[in-house]
């Protein structure tokens, strides 16, 4: 069999191209990574009806060669240096003429190029004629109308790309081909900034301005007397929705209601799923335990591995219908009026309009909420939505939370109808919330860098969501959420388990010490076997570590314990509770009772206090709000900011912060 | 007058910019001279601005409509 064929779809955001690329390619398509950076790269396949694979490559939407931001640069790199063999541009009727610039760019690099106009179902209600014949012949291409919606066109598409090798590859406005790629390489390089020089950077602005007015030029002689719209059959369902949802005080009522559905649903939804996440779990590692022999590497699975992997399952359901919200938002095109809506009021705080995204999603996990961080065209506000996201209350931090707040909150109604522990709960969120726009407001003040406020949103026509599409985004974003986290979780529980189950020389003698301590005492053996496992916990390395910090962390409230959770959930918060339980049961494996009623139980070594009492869970409160402990996210912010300065910034600034609230609040309390 | 200077619902014509000044994303939405650009709404405070230009629905900044010189229709 012949290779595949290869090609690349392109065109303008919101026309209906990853439509197109989940009709075509339907669930053989997978993201990945374009190298060193972290714009997602959709791949995919298909057969054609002769049996003929071909290869899809998704672009990442852009309106022209000319990139202004990272996204768009990745569709450019790609054409220039990749040459697949046949370009598919998409189009969307509506706007036939803003995306036929994109089209005549493409078509100058000398590829067989494809022009499919999407969404012809709507030609009609919107009075758009086009004259495809005609068309075809002054684009030197091939057109297909097509509409992903009714399935339309779908094969006339295919039979076009198995006949590929016929396309023109003549330019359309440009002399000839490399004088135009080499044109478009050298730009390329001043826009983004690797050439620093102001004269030659405004010098290729205005090369790049005069391009795009000579090529509309162009597409206004081709378009004449082939493409009209009859604006009086038209009918305006977008400006009357949009009278509405951007409406003074309608449009902010709508999208505060929105907000609260989604949270509503984050929780409540989420929790049977959660529960039978939670006992599966259990389930699985009591079979597996029976299924291997005892010793060390049924210690490792048991209590490294399966808890960690369900400690990242178990955020599954909330990720996954945070995401099916905001699938749902962008797809019908509301979400860029709530960036309109919100431009100002962010603005006051040192953000943008679009920072709300970034901070609506940090609340079930920062890395997905730092990638979408990337429109954000000026770079000061999108370095500070980077740097206040990770304060907003992510899915990690819950399970600290509800375990704290179980502690030190009694179970009680009050008002009349609120469970006060709910109560603090939400008092989290907004604490979260306020961290971030605080610090924004301060960032802002304090970051010294030169910003023009370029800020260009297109409002896309509304149209009804595509549940496919819905279904293909949440699945995808889930699976890069599971894989990425459960890594790093992965690789954390075997390393602690091993420092927990390792230890220097005292820790290998440990029986003996402890034997020799008690040895005429009485004491029966059960009793020797724990005092002998807490000597060894203390030894390990890990409670070297706890160990050390202590005199650092003791006026925060915390003992040598509290401490390796802290050092451990540095990977992740969630591990914050896994550690507890593991060092309280490896003290006393056989007491059956939950993880709260041990830490209720805990007392200090010395002076054989209570460990959690209110003063201490308000302290561990205050340091999970404000500390960055993930490193998932530090990893995050490096690739995003290209910055280790902002990455160290940001670590140690929220570091310095949670140590400060948390003496305080442990201060306050006590 | 200036793009900043449309009232709700008013239709002006773009007659100049500084290309300096304005991102060169608005002119490749069609912001150019002679093109027809109509002030749909103006967000609560005052800003953003929200123009249909060259068929597109676009929002932009107060600042970066005060950049744009236009004759009102």
């Amino acid at each position: 069999m012949s290779n595949p064929i290869y090609i690349a779809l392109a065109g303008n955001p919101n026309t209906g191209k990853t439509s197109l690329f989940n009709t075509l390619t339907g669930l053989h398509q997978k993201t990945g990574n374009y190298p060193g950076i972290t714009v997602d790269k959709k791949q995919g396949s298909f057969s054609l009806e002769n049996g003929q694979k071909v290869s899809v490559i998704d672009l990442p939407g852009t309106y022209s060669l000319n990139p202004t931001s990272v996204d768009e640069s990745v569709a450019t790199k790609h054409l220039l240096e990749k040459k697949p063999d046949l370009v598919v541009v998409v189009a969307e009727a509506e706007n036939l003429k803003r995306n036929l610039l994109l089209f005549t760019q493409i078509k100058d690099l000398g590829l067989p190029t494809l022009l499919v106009i999407n969404m012809e179902d709507q030609m009609q209600k919107k009075g758009i004629s086009i004259d495809v014949e005609s068309l075809e012949k002054q684009l030197e291409t091939k057109i297909i109308l097509t509409s992903t919606r009714k399935n339309k066109g779908i094969s006339e598409l295919k039979n076009a790309i198995s006949q590929y090798e016929n396309l023109s590859r003549k330019t359309l406005y440009s002399e000839d081909v490399s004088s135009y790629k080499k044109w478009l390489s050298d730009t390329y390089r001043v826009g983004f900034q690797e050439i620093q020089d102001k004269e030659q950077q405004s010098k290729t602005k205005k090369e790049q301005h005069q391009e795009t007015v000579k090529r509309y030029q162009f597409i206004g002689k081709v378009l004449k007397g082939n493409y009209a719209i009859d604006k009086s059959k038209a009918t305006d369902f977008d400006s009357k929705l949009d009278r509405i949802l951007t409406h003074k005080i309608f449009g902010y009522l709508i999208f505060f209601g929105l907000l609260l559905l989604m949270f509503q649903a984050i929780f409540t939804w989420s929790a049977p799923f959660m529960d039978f996440i939670d006992e599966s779990f259990a389930g699985i590692s009591e079979y597996v335990t029976g299924l291997l022999p005892e010793g060390k590497l049924n210690n490792l699975i048991n209590e490294g591995v399966i808890p960690g992997i369900g400690g990242v399952v178990i955020f599954v359901p909330q990720i996954a219908i945070l995401f099916l919200f905001i699938a749902f938002l962008e797809e019908t095109g509301y979400m860029s009026r709530v960036v309109f809506l919100m431009d100002k009021i962010m603005r006051r705080f040192g953000l943008s309009g679009k920072s709300v995204v970034p901070l609506i999603s940090g609340n079930a996990c920062a890395i997905p909420a730092i990638m979408a961080t990337r429109n954000i065209e000026d770079w000061k506000e999108r370095l500070i939505t980077i740097l206040v996201t990770p304060f907003t209350v992510c899915s990690a931090r819950l399970p600290v939370y509800t375990i704290l707040i179980a502690l030190i909150i009694p179970e009680k109604i009050v008002f009349g109808f609120i469970n006060a522990q709910a109560l603090a709960l939400l008092g989290m969120y907004l604490l979260g919330i306020v961290f971030a726009l605080v610090s924004s407001v301060i960032l802002s003040k304090i970051i010294k860098m030169k910003s023009k406020s370029y800020f260009v949103v297109e409002m896309p026509s509304y149209k009804m969501p595509l549940f496919r599409n819905i279904f293909y985004t949440v699945v995808e974003k889930t699976k890069s959420f599971v894989f990425n986290a459960g890594k790093i979780i992965l690789a954390v529980s075997i390393i602690l388990w091993f420092l927990a189950s390792h230890g220097g020389k005292t820790f290998d003698s440990a029986e003996e010490i402890i034997s020799v301590k008690f040895e005429n005492t009485e004491i029966s053996e059960e009793e020797l076997k724990t005092e002998i496992a807490s000597f060894q916990i203390e030894n390990s390395y890990i409670g070297i570590m706890g160990k050390t910090i202590e005199p650092v962390i003791k006026p925060l409230g915390y003992d040598w314990k509290i401490g390796i959770a802290i050092i451990t959930s540095f990977a992740a918060r969630e591990v914050f509770v896994g550690t507890l339980a593991t060092i309280y049961s490896v003290e006393d494996p056989e007491d059956e009772s939950t993880i709260k009623s041990r830490m209720e139980a805990a007392t200090f070594a010395d002076s054989g206090e209570k460990v959690f009492t209110l003063a201490t869970g308000v302290s561990l409160l205050m340091f999970y709000a404000v500390a960055l402990q993930c490193v998932a996210t530090v990893a995050i912010v490096r690739r995003e900011t290209n910055s280790w300065k902002w990455t160290i910034i940001q670590l140690v600034g929220m570091a310095i912060l949670a140590y400060l609230f948390a003496f305080f609040g442990y201060t306050l309390f006590k | 007058m200036l793009l900043s200077q449309l009232k709700k619902g008013e239709k002006a014509v773009i007659k100049k910019f500084d290309i300096q000044s304005i991102p060169l994303k608005l002119v490749e939405l069609g912001c150019l001279p002679e093109n027809e650009v109509e002030l749909l709404q103006i967000a609560p405070l005052g800003c953003p601005y929200y123009f249909i230009i060259n068929d597109t629905r676009v929002a932009i900044r107060k600042e970066t409509a005060k950049q744009i010189e236009v004759e009102k229709l």
